[in-house]
């Protein structure tokens, strides 16, 4: 039975006891600016976690991850604007949204045998389709965007998440550690096996007997279900929705590059890709900063070259390198 | 003994000084994170946020020149002391957010931008949670200042204003040129602008008799689109007398060449409220081409004291750069500022609280753009600013209505209309 | 709206010609991705970087587009070459995403490098014929469409040609046949590689120019071509030259049609949708050599 704790050592559990207290106190002691970037660290590595049950466990490169999380915003938002139907309800019909079109997506490509690039391709074209079909809905504000009335900010309303940045830092937090439980669970049982075996050799995964069209789609669904979740997070915290920021592909690059980076098929390499990227993103800024450098564009390039840097010489991702250095986990195994 | 490292150590070496390196950034940013103090209010700490990279990397630079040249045409004029802290949003509404979280970190007192809607409704969020005074330069969706905010300003028109003022101008152009065109097509980028605009025109179109025109083709098209063949084919096909187009910058210029190659020269180009062709690329891709076409846009009173002086000094700050090329963009933005410095002034203290309170006393008459004084009413609004129509003549942007502050006479129908 | 004769026809025949300019430009990533099998995101902005050498070339010694392809392939061609095979000739075994991420680090990279030298204004040349146009009974032909697709019929022709009749194109489609049985009868298959990648780049180059007389050229261009490509590429078949183009030429004209019969602000649907059916039906394209 390996697991979570099954992964790391001792070392390892004392440091991730610590980490979680840390990230429950976080909002006592960090002014609001720590808090709005830890909201959109956490945002993205629970993102990245759902994408990553897709692509990491299971193999299939999904870039137009986006399409959920617009989905479910706009579902949810919908509901509140044009029914009065609070987010804890709305969530549902995202979800439903999201897993109908993720099992459309899965059907199509794994019906007619679609894998690899081509299935990346897909998934993009899919998003396209949507973010332009989106542009011209008026019942959703078309192109000129969807607004949430933003009514009061002086209590937590937690049944209609209005509220302070430290509620939904909260929420997001019990997200990501869902997440990571979740998962954490599949990667145990027999799915999670099958998975791993149908990610790397997806013939012999076949040969074997091993229904992959079932667990493939298992894959898309639960991981498309999951990014709705964070597309309904999106709408009530920033309150607006424009389909061209919210299917645009390069959001859809944005939630893969956590994983990519911390670690792909692990549990903790989405939060840590998460965490590196906002903090070398911010971090290159400053410093950047107090160096007097204001020309437009630098900061991109050292931050293109950083994920470069990390791409050649770390392709497994940073966590399995960070891992072993720190001592944390059990084996030596990658998992 | 082997000197050349073995690829294997090569390669941890690489990696423990590259993982060093991000450790070492990851310790500089959490502890410029941590600090967070609040500054003592020797000076007004105007944070300025605008796109300088991304896709909106050509305005957002525009408007930092407006930004640029106020400390020192505010110190003489107002006496008053202000300091800039500029941020780029890089045309994401996310880093907007979070920059803007950082600046009042920083000790901003008042934050000033953005330039585009979605990133606007974000820091308004930002700014109303910190309860600290957010002046809008310019972002035209009606719903920003529609939300209930009470340190959210906005010295722009909406986009249901623009259209009403940019059709009146209409009306005053057929009059002074003694035309009545008929027909007209409608052709509009579909994006948050284009379809505020679309939406405030068919509110507000029908409802004014005193334009003779109607509409006889509306054509929406992506504002990423490079090739407009067939949609200025239909456009050309409807036979309208003139083009009303709502655009941006780089797809007006990519219509208005598009109009020569398939020989279609209407009565002439009226924008009723948009961006693009007054803009200095619209000249220097054009050329002769950018002729006459007409933008009814707010702009700056070519006769106020304060035009005169933001003049002065860009050329002295920009010697490269002329007002006439980024006007609404340099003018809004300073007149951002100047609220901002006025309220100082009034409130004596740099307390957000108090700044907020003053800017929505404001009352100033002397002001760079055309239009009434700026008074903001009880959304955060200020209303009454004019538009203007502005032609391009002699390759620079002319003002040609009202007739009180025009430069020179307008030209419509355009030469040429009506050859094949 | 009075849709005529004449207007459908000018539709028609416009989106033609725009969908061999849009061929023209799929054709490099057709070589690379077909042959080489790299997913190269960086397609889009390697263009843009052959526009903006197109317009520095025109703007400092007055050099026609048509006559800055040759210094500009060549450059691209060695460049491609040299990328090849240093940066991206150990990611072709590694898996797709990884190659992904490579190429979206470089185009980052590249799009922000092109902003910090030419600033976000945009450039474009300026040359007279470029806004004629011919007149052809009831259609209007615009005469810089009209020769940037006949560049790309000469080029996808010649390319045919260096793939059929010479010795290293035969050498090159080996590789792409079968990469084992290559390398058994001895091809160097890492070199041919690199001067695949090279044609390919030299192929967008040729592109770049000609797409410089028909648009201006922002640093922010990249994405929206790259996505452009590769629609067509799938819809057209990897490495067919002719499907490059047929590939360009059918989301052209359904591009064409759709903005005439439905809001043209939507156009941008049919080629997604046309892609989902190719990859449903037919995934190895039109025009491409089914491998299953």
């Amino acid at each position: 039975m390996s697991g979570v704790l099954g992964q790391l050592n001792r070392r390892g559990a004392a440091w991730l006891a610590l980490l979680a207290i840390a990230l429950l106190a976080l909002p006592l002691f960090a002014n609001s600016y720590v808090l709005s970037v830890a909201i959109v660290i956490l945002y993205f590595a629970y993102t990245g976690q759902a994408w990553n049950v897709m692509m990491g466990f299971c193999g299939q490169l999904s870039l137009g991850h986006a399409l959920y999380v617009g989905l479910g915003g706009y579902a949810a938002a919908a509901l509140f604007v044009h029914f009065g139907i609070g987010p804890w309800a709305g969530v549902w019909a995202a979800m439903a949204a999201c897993v109908v079109f993720g099992a459309v997506i899965g059907m199509l490509a794994f019906r007619f045998g679609i894998g690899g690039v081509y299935f990346a391709l897909l998934t993009i074209a899919f998003a396209e389709f949507t973010r332009i079909g989106f542009d011209h809905w008026e019942w959703l504000g078309a192109s000129g965007g969807f607004f949430l009335p933003v009514a009061q900010r002086q209590y937590n309303d937690l049944a209609n998440l209005r509220g302070s940045p430290e509620m939904f830092y909260y929420l997001m937090l019990a997200l990501v550690a869902a997440a990571f439980a979740l998962c954490s669970w599949l990667l145990r049982t027999r799915i999670g096996y099958y998975w791993l075996a149908i990610r790397e050799d997806p013939e012999a995964a076949q040969a074997l007997g091993v229904n992959t069209f079932r667990y493939k789609m298992l894959a898309v669904v639960i991981s498309s279900a999951m990014t709705s979740l964070a597309g309904v997070f999106f709408a009530f915290y920033y309150n607006n929705l424009f389909p061209e920021q919210v299917f645009n592909i390069g959001r859809s690059i944005e939630i893969i590059l956590g994983p990519i980076i911390g670690g792909l098929g692990t549990l903790f390499g989405p939060i840590l890709g998460a965490a590196v990227l906002a903090v070398l993103a911010d971090g290159i800024t400053e410093v950047l900063r107090y160096a007097g450098i204001e020309v437009p564009g630098v900061k991109q390039v050292f931050y293109g070259l950083c994920l470069l840097g990390v791409v050649v010489f770390l392709p497994h991702g940073i966590w399995p390198t960070l891992a072993r250095w720190l001592g944390v986990t059990a084996d030596t195994r990658r998992e | 003994m082997n000197d050349k490292p073995s690829p294997l150590t090569a390669a941890r070496s690489t990696r423990r000084s590259f993982l060093t390196g991000v450790g070492a950034a990851a310790i500089v940013s959490s502890s410029s994170l941590m600090r967070g103090a609040w500054a003592q209010a020797a000076r007004l700490k105007v944070g300025v946020l605008l796109p300088k990279s991304g896709v909106q990397a050509f305005f957002g630079q525009s408007c930092q020149f407006g930004a640029d040249v106020a400390p020192a045409v505010i110190k003489s004029m107002l006496g008053v002391d202000i300091e800039l802290m500029n941020a780029d949003t890089e045309s994401n509404v996310d880093t907007a957010r979070s920059r803007a979280e950082r600046l009042i970190s920083e000790g901003a007192h008042v934050l000033t931008g953005p330039f585009d809607s979605g990133a606007a409704q974000a820091i308004a969020q930002v700014a109303e949670q910190r309860g600290v005074p957010f002046m809008i330069n310019i972002a035209a969706a009606p719903q920003i200042t529609e939300q209930g905010y009470r340190f959210t300003f906005r010295n722009f028109p909406t986009s249901v204003d623009l259209v009403r003022n940019g059709l009146a101008l209409i009306r005053d152009l057929f009059q002074a040129t003694r035309t009545a065109p008929r027909t007209a097509v409608f052709m509009h980028v579909n994006d948050t602008f284009g379809e505020a605009n679309r939406k405030a025109i068919q509110a507000i179109l029908p409802k004014l008799d005193y334009l003779p025109f109607k509409i006889v083709e509306t054509i929406a098209y992506d504002p990423a689109a490079k090739d407009l063949t067939v949609e200025v084919a239909r456009a050309k096909a409807s036979k309208a007398d003139f083009l009303l187009l709502v655009c941006r910058l780089n797809d007006s210029i990519i219509l208005r060449r598009e109009m020569v190659k398939q020989r279609w020269n209407p009565m002439g180009i009226i924008g009723p409220g948009n961006p693009g062709m007054y803009e200095k690329q619209y000249y220097t891709a054009l050329g002769k081409l950018s002729e006459y076409s007409i933008s009814n846009v707010p702009w700056y009173n070519p006769k106020a004291d304060l035009t005169k002086a933001v003049d002065a000094q860009m050329k002295k700050q920009f010697p490269k750069e002329r007002l006439m090329f980024h006007a609404l963009n340099v003018g809004f933005t300073f007149e951002a500022v100047m609220v901002v410095a006025d309220a100082y002034r009034r409130a004596k203290s740099a307390n957000p609280k108090a700044l907020a309170e003053a800017i929505r006393r404001t009352n100033l008459d002397k002001r760079m753009m055309l239009g009434g004084p700026i008074r903001f009413n009880a959304k955060g609004q200020v209303e009454g600013i004019n538009s203007a129509a502005i032609q391009n003549l002699n390759m620079r942007p002319t003002v040609v209505l009202p007739a009180n502050a025009a430069e020179a006479k307008p030209i419509f129908p355009m030469p040429g209309y009506g050859r094949a | 709206m009075n849709v005529g004769f004449d207007l459908v026809a000018n539709v028609v025949v416009a989106g033609m010609l725009t969908g061999l300019v849009y061929g023209l430009m799929a054709l490099g990533l057709s070589v690379i991705f077909g042959v080489v099998r790299v997913v190269n995101f960086a397609h889009g902005e390697m263009m843009t970087i052959a526009m903006f050498a197109a317009t520095a070339l025109f703007s400092a010694w007055g050099v026609d587009p048509f006559l800055a392809v040759f210094p500009i392939a060549i450059a691209f061609f060695i460049v491609g070459y040299a990328l090849q095979a240093t940066l991206i000739n150990p990611f072709i075994t590694r898996p797709e995403h990884t190659q992904f991420m490579l190429l979206v680090a470089v185009a980052i990279i590249l799009v922000n490098v092109l902003l910090m030298l030419f600033g976000p204004n945009a450039r474009n040349v300026q040359v007279d014929y470029q806004l004629e146009s011919i007149e052809i009974g009831p259609v209007l032909i615009d005469v810089a469409r009209l020769y940037a697709a006949g560049t790309a019929l000469a080029c996808a022709a010649a390319l045919f040609a260096f793939f059929r009749f010479s010795l290293t194109g035969k050498a090159i489609r080996a590789c792409a046949d079968n990469h084992l049985g290559a390398r058994v009868v001895g091809l160097n298959v890492k070199r041919l590689y690199a001067f695949t990648f090279g044609l390919g780049a030299a192929c967008v180059a040729v592109a770049g120019c000609m797409m410089v007389l028909l648009v201006d050229v922002t640093p922010v261009l990249g994405p929206y071509y790259t996505l452009l490509a590769f629609v067509i590429v799938i819809v057209g078949g990897l490495g067919s030259m002719t499907g490059a183009l047929l590939g360009g030429v059918l989301i052209g004209m359904s591009e064409a049609v759709a903005g005439l019969f439905v809001t043209p602000s939507a156009k941008s649907m049919v080629s997604f949708a046309l892609l989902i059916v190719v990859l449903l039906f037919r995934p190895q394209g039109l025009l491409g050599r089914s491998t299953r």
